[in-house]
């Protein structure tokens, strides 16, 4: 199981199980986590499943990809940390991610 | 036997017809067919540009697994396979519309209008929009709606209505650089902003672009905005931050393109019943509350429903026999197999 905690924009914290090889995304709509709304279904084709990658754990996720990098173009807010949550794979090495719900999708 | 009973059109511009499918995704697409097998015709009107609907739009390239009988298909592999099952029903299509009204007649029949001006009078109606009609983004920028259509536009219908004017260009794909290089020579001035110095745009004319910047003729600055400001509905400024904190630049008008998004749009107006956004059917015909309109695809809702293209394409067959009821009043549909029906495949060309 890999843990991951999203925080939204008031501060209030949610903690979530997920299985290994699901995505960050999937983890969230699973587990009913509000502010990623996911339109395409992790098709990278809405940029709706936007977050912000704590500090500390941007290392392990990596950097957004030529396509993920054009699809934040439509995020709004875009920040260093963004990410497209449906384009990170939770791995065991994922465990603990804490991650920021941002205060709109567009 | 001739089922043939197209009625003479009366109004210039307006097109009568048995059916109106409003979508072009896969399922519209393939309502055509099984509308055809049962000599209902249709022209088909979608917002985009181009058939294919949220497979050509969204993820064209994209592998779908779950269509019966292929095992790995694209979305555009997809739409061109339908399009062609679809040819020999020569369907109408009707692309960059919206249907905007819809009013039924006194004789049981529908008027439809575009956004384009084109009209339609048809026996029935088949919504099969699936998400919604693909419409800009707004960026959640607080008052934003007040500006729109004034000072915050997301296309620009006439080139004119800018000469002068200070603008602001928000994005940086074609859109973007399109409008940037259009409106420098009438603009007064022209700002590019965009939240990093790559663009999804074809090169020419990010090389274009940067020319001007060069020479001054265009502001380029690399950031988001974070607030407009303004009095009514005319913008005066924006607050931009870049990485060297914010400014506010005096801007007349803004042109934010930040892509598309679905919304249900005009749909909801049409007196229909709605639940969260889609439209409730039965399971038999798959007709909404309104007589003579159907819902098909991922639009409609039903317990059980799936949003699946597959499950799409059984409702558009099961809409078929219902909407020949209407169109063909008091004539029996005789259910046939493509694979051994003479009728049919004379439909088809195949015979
Ligand atoms: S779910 Fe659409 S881009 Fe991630």
């Amino acid at each position: 199981m890999v843990k991951i905690t999203f925080i939204q924009p008031d501060g209030s914290e949610q903690v979530v199980n997920a299985d290994p090889g699901v995505t960050l995304m999937e983890s969230a709509k699973m587990n009913d986590v509000p502010g990623i709304e996911a339109e395409c279904g992790g098709a990278c084709a809405c940029a709706t499943c936007h977050v912000y990658v704590d500090d500390a754990w941007r290392e392990k996720t990596g950097t957004p990809s030529t396509m993920e990098e054009d699809m934040l173009d439509f995020a709004f807010d875009v920040r260093e940390q963004s990410r497209l949550s449906c384009q990170i794979k939770l791995t065991p090495d994922l465990d603990g991610l804490v991650v920021r719900v941002p205060a709109k999708q567009f | 036997m001739s089922l043939d009973v197209s009625t003479p059109s009366v109004a210039t511009s307006t097109i009568e017809t048995d059916a109106v499918i409003i979508g072009a995704g896969p399922v519209g697409l393939f309502a055509v067919f099984e509308l055809g097998l049962v000599d209902v015709k249709a022209h088909v009107v979608d917002i985009l540009d181009k058939p294919g609907g949220q497979c050509a739009e969204l993820y064209p390239e994209k592998p779908i697994y779950d269509i019966p009988g292929l095992p790995i298909v694209t979305g555009q592999e997809l739409t061109n396979q339908l399009l062609k099952q679809i040819e020999p029903f020569g369907p109408v299509f009707h692309f960059g519309e919206r249907i905007d009204t819809l009013e039924r007649l006194p004789d049981e029949r529908f008027r439809l209008k575009t956004d384009a001006g084109t009209e339609f009078i048809t026996k029935v109606v088949v919504i099969a929009a699936g998400g919604g009609s693909f419409t800009p983004k707004r960026p959640p920028l607080q008052g934003i709606e007040g500006y729109e259509g004034t000072s915050v536009l997301y296309s620009v219908r006439r080139m004119e209505a800018l000469r002068g004017k200070s603008v602001l260009i928000v994005g940086g794909g074609d859109s973007a650089l399109d409008w940037t290089l259009n409106l420098q020579p009438i603009a007064k001035s022209i700002t590019l902003l965009h939240r990093r110095d790559e663009f999804r745009a074809a090169p020419h004319s990010v090389a274009k672009m940067r020319e001007m910047v060069e020479t001054g003729d265009v502001r380029l600055m690399i950031g988001q905005v974070t607030a407009l400001h303004g009095e009514g509905d005319k913008l005066q400024g924006a607050t931009v931050k870049t990485k060297d904190g914010e400014e506010r630049l005096d801007v007349d008008v803004m042109l934010p393109f930040f892509g598309l998004t679905m919304k249900l749009g005009p749909v909801a107006d049409w007196g229909l019943q709605l639940h969260e956004n889609l439209i409730p059917v039965d399971t038999e015909k798959f007709e909404t509350s309104e007589k003579g309109i159907f819902a098909v695809g991922d639009i409609n809702t039903y317990p059980g429903k799936l949003k699946l293209i597959l499950s799409g394409f059984h409702e558009v067959a099961l809409m078929a026999q219902q909407a020949a009821k209407y169109v063909y009043p008091g004539k029996k549909v005789l259910f046939q197999y493509t694979t051994s029906s003479s009728s049919l495949q004379k439909k088809l060309g195949v015979s």
